[in-house]
C-alpha cells in the first residue's frame, strides 16, 4: 500500500523482513518502553513488596529484616489510635470534598456570567493553585495564630477568636478550609469549561417554555455537567486522601490526634518511629480504601451521570 | 444562564466575588507585604495591610541561617529536569499508546494506567528500602526518577494521549507514505502540533515538582540538599518557635516567581488546564 511508483509484482516477490507493520510494532515498544518500565520498577514492584514488608519487621538502624507472618495485621485490628486515625480522615474527606466541589460550582457559576473584567476575578480566584503549597500552609499557620492575622481582626470588631490551631475542632476547620482554598481553583476551571460546553440551545428552548432559573440550572445544567462533576469528585476524593504537608505545617497531627489523618500516621509510624513493616500494613490499608472508593464511583457513575461524550 | 444582566445584579454578583476573593487574596498579600516589615509591624493591632515602614534584612538573613541559595537552586533544577523529562518520555508514550499499533498496546496501556489509582504514599515504604539499597538516600535521585518514570507521569502520559488521539490522522498520512519513520514523524509532526497539551503537561509537572514535600523530608536529610518546601519549615529559633519574618520573606521568594509567571501567562495557564485536562 505504501510504494505507489513500483511495480506490486516486484514488492509482493522481495518482501523485507522489515514491513512497515513491524517496524510500527518495534517503534511502539521504543516509544512507551520508558515509562511502562518506570511504572514496573517504581509503582508495580513496590505495590507487591509492600504486602511483603508487611509480613515483616524491619529496622533500619539494626539492619535487620524479620519475618513477621500476620503479626503487623493483628496490631493493626488492636491499634488503639487507628479509629481515632480514620474517623479524622473520614471527616476531613467528607468536609473537604463537599465544600470543596460546592465552593467550586459555586464559583463556576458567578465566572460564566457576562460580567466586565471577569477574566480578573478568574485569575484571582486561580492563583492560590501556583502559591507553593507549604509558603502558602505558613502564612495560613500565621493568620491562625492565637496572636496572629484571624484573631487580630476579630478582635477589632470585638470578638475573641479561639485559638484555631489548638482545639480539635477549629484545628479540623482550619486544615479543610486551608486546603479547600489552595486548590479549588482547579475543580472551578473544570467546571466553568464544563459549563461553556453546554449548548446555549437548551437555555433558550427552556426559556421560551418560562422555565425559571434555578430548574434550568437543576434541570439542564447539572445533568449536562454530571461526567466532569464525578471525574472531579474522584480527583478530589483520592486527592484529599494524600493530603500531608498542610496537615504536617498546620497542626502536626494534632491537638491530640484530632487531625491525624491516615497518610501522615502512616508517615509518622514508618519515618518517625521507624516501625516500617507496620507502615507498610498501613500504606496496604491506605491502598484498599482508595481501590473501594474509586470502584464504588465508577459502579455510581452508571447510575448518576446522565450524558457521557 | 447567559442573560444580560441588570445593573443591580451585577452591583450584587461584583460585591460577592469580592467578599469571596478574601481568603483567596488576602493570604498572598499578607505574605509579601509583611515579609518587607519590621517584625513588630506583623503583630500591629490593626493588621496593617499596606507596609508604612519597611524592613528588609529579613530577605539577606534566609540566606544567612540556611544554604538558601543551594535549596533555591535544589528546587529549580529539579523541577526543571523533572519537568523535562516528563515532557519526552509521558509524550512519547503518550502518541505510541494513541496511534501506533502494536501488539499489546491495549493491555500495557491499562497497566499504566494503573499508576493513577494507587497514591504514591502506598509506596513510599518500599520506594525508600529501594532507594536505600541503591544508595540513593540523601541524593536528588529519588525526587527525579518517581516523578518522571513513575505513577505521577501517568497523568501527563494520558492527557497525551487524550490529545494525540483527537489530532487528525491525516496530517501524518502523507508523511507516511513518504516513507518517514516513525520518530521523524512524531518529532517533526506530531510534537509541534501538541503545544497546547505539552504546556498543559509542563505546568502540572512543574507545580507538582516544586510542592513536593512528603517525599523531600523522607529521602533528603542534610540541609544542603533540601528543596524549597522543606528549607521553609526549618526558620525556627534555638527554642523551635518560627521566626515569622525570615519564614515570610523565604515563603515570598518560593512563591513570588511562579505567581508572577501565572500572572503574565495566565490564559494558557488556565485555558490550557481546561482544554487538556480530564477532557474525554
Amino acid at each position: 500500500m505504501t510504494v505507489v511508483a513500483s511495480p506490486s509484482e516486484l514488492s509482493r516477490r522481495k518482501r523485507p523482513y522489515w514491513t512497515m507493520a513491524r517496524r510500527d510494532s518495534l517503534a511502539g515498544y521504543v516509544f512507551v518502553a520508558p515509562q511502562a518500565i518506570g511504572i514496573a520498577v517504581f509503582v508495580l514492584v513496590p505495590l507487591l513488596l509492600v504486602f511483603w514488608y508487611s509480613l515483616h519487621e524491619w529496622n533500619v538502624l539494626a539492619q535487620t529484616f524479620r519475618f513477621k507472618g500476620l503479626e503487623n495485621y493483628h496490631r493493626l485490628l488492636s491499634d488503639p489510635g487507628l479509629p481515632e486515625v480514620l474517623i479524622a480522615t473520614a471527616i476531613f474527606s467528607i468536609f473537604l470534598v463537599v465544600f470543596n466541589m460546592s465552593l467550586a460550582l459555586l464559583l463556576a457559576v458567578l465566572l460564566n456570567q457576562k460580567l466586565r473584567g471577569i477574566t480578573v476575578f478568574r485569575t484571582l480566584f486561580f492563583s492560590p493553585v501556583v502559591v507553593s503549597l507549604v509558603a502558602w500552609t505558613i502564612v495560613w499557620s500565621f493568620l491562625l495564630q492565637n496572636n496572629g492575622g484571624l484573631n487580630g481582626i476579630l478582635d477589632h470588631f470585638g470578638i475573641e477568636g479561639p485559638n484555631w490551631l489548638r482545639h480539635p475542632t477549629t484545628a479540623m476547620i482550619a486544615v479543610v478550609v486551608v486546603q479547600v482554598f489552595k486548590n479549588v481553583g482547579l475543580n472551578m476551571i473544570l467546571f466553568l469549561a464544563a459549563l461553556q460546553g453546554v449548548p446555549k440551545e437548551l437555555y433558550e428552548a427552556a426559556r421560551v417554555d418560562g422555565i425559571p432559573a434555578f430548574r434550568q440550572f437543576r434541570r439542564i445544567t447539572l445533568p449536562m455537567i454530571s461526567p466532569t462533576v464525578m471525574l472531579t469528585s474522584i480527583i478530589t476524593i483520592v486527592g484529599s486522601l494524600q493530603v500531608f504537608a498542610q496537615i504536617a505545617v498546620l497542626t502536626q497531627g494534632g491537638p491530640g490526634m484530632s487531625t491525624t489523618v491516615l497518610v501522615y500516621y502512616l508517615y509518622q509510624q514508618a519515618f518517625e518511629f521507624h516501625n516500617f513493616g507496620y507502615g507498610a500494613t498501613l500504606s496496604i490499608l491506605l491502598f484498599v480504601i482508595v481501590a473501594a472508593l474509586t470502584f464504588l464511583q465508577w459502579q455510581m457513575r452508571k447510575r448518576i451521570v446522565f450524558y457521557e461524550n | 444562564m447567559k442573560t444580560d444582566l441588570s445593573p443591580r445584579m451585577k452591583i450584587a454578583l461584583y460585591g460577592l466575588m469580592l467578599i469571596l476573593l478574601v481568603p483567596f487574596v488576602f493570604p498572598t498579600w499578607w505574605m509579601v507585604t509583611s515579609s518587607v516589615k519590621p517584625i513588630s509591624d506583623i503583630f500591629a493591632f490593626p493588621p496593617e495591610i499596606i507596609p508604612s515602614r519597611f524592613d528588609f534584612s529579613t530577605y539577606g538573613q534566609a540566606f544567612e541561617l540556611q544554604p538558601f541559595a543551594k535549596q533555591y537552586w535544589n528546587s529549580a533544577y529539579i523541577a526543571a529536569i523533572v519537568t523535562g523529562g516528563t515532557l519526552i518520555f509521558s509524550s512519547m508514550a503518550g502518541y505510541a499508546f494513541a496511534r501506533i499499533d502494536f501488539p499489546f498496546a491495549n493491555t500495557l496501556f491499562m497497566v499504566v494506567l494503573i499508576g493513577l489509582l494507587i497514591p504514591s504514599e502506598v509506596t513510599i515504604v518500599p520506594l525508600f528500602r529501594l532507594f536505600l539499597s541503591w544508595d540513593m538516600i540523601n541524593t536528588h535521585w529519588p525526587l527525579i526518577l518517581v516523578p518522571v518514570f513513575g505513577a505521577p507521569s501517568v497523568f501527563a502520559t494520558f492527557i497525551m494521549r487524550q490529545f494525540f488521539i483527537a489530532l487528525p490522522k491525516e496530517l501524518e498520512e502523507a508523511a507516511r507514505v513518504d516513507g518517514l519513520g516513525r520518530f521523524k514523524i512524531f518529532w517533526t509532526i506530531a510534537l509541534p502540533l501538541s503545544k497546547p497539551a505539552l504546556g498543559a503537561v509542563a505546568i502540572f509537572t512543574f507545580l507538582h515538582s516544586w510542592n513536593l514535600y512528603l517525599e523531600p523530608i523522607v529521602f533528603l536529610s542534610s540541609p544542603e540538599k533540601f528543596t524549597l518546601p522543606q528549607a521553609l519549615t526549618q526558620f525556627t529559633d534555638a527554642y523551635g518557635g518560627a521566626m515569622w519574618n525570615i519564614q515570610l520573606a523565604a515563603a515570598t521568594m518560593t512563591a513570588l516567581p511562579v505567581l508572577i509567571v501565572f500572572v503574565i501567562a495566565q490564559r494558557q495557564f488556565v485555558e490550557g488546564l481546561a482544554h487538556t485536562g480530564l477532557k474525554g
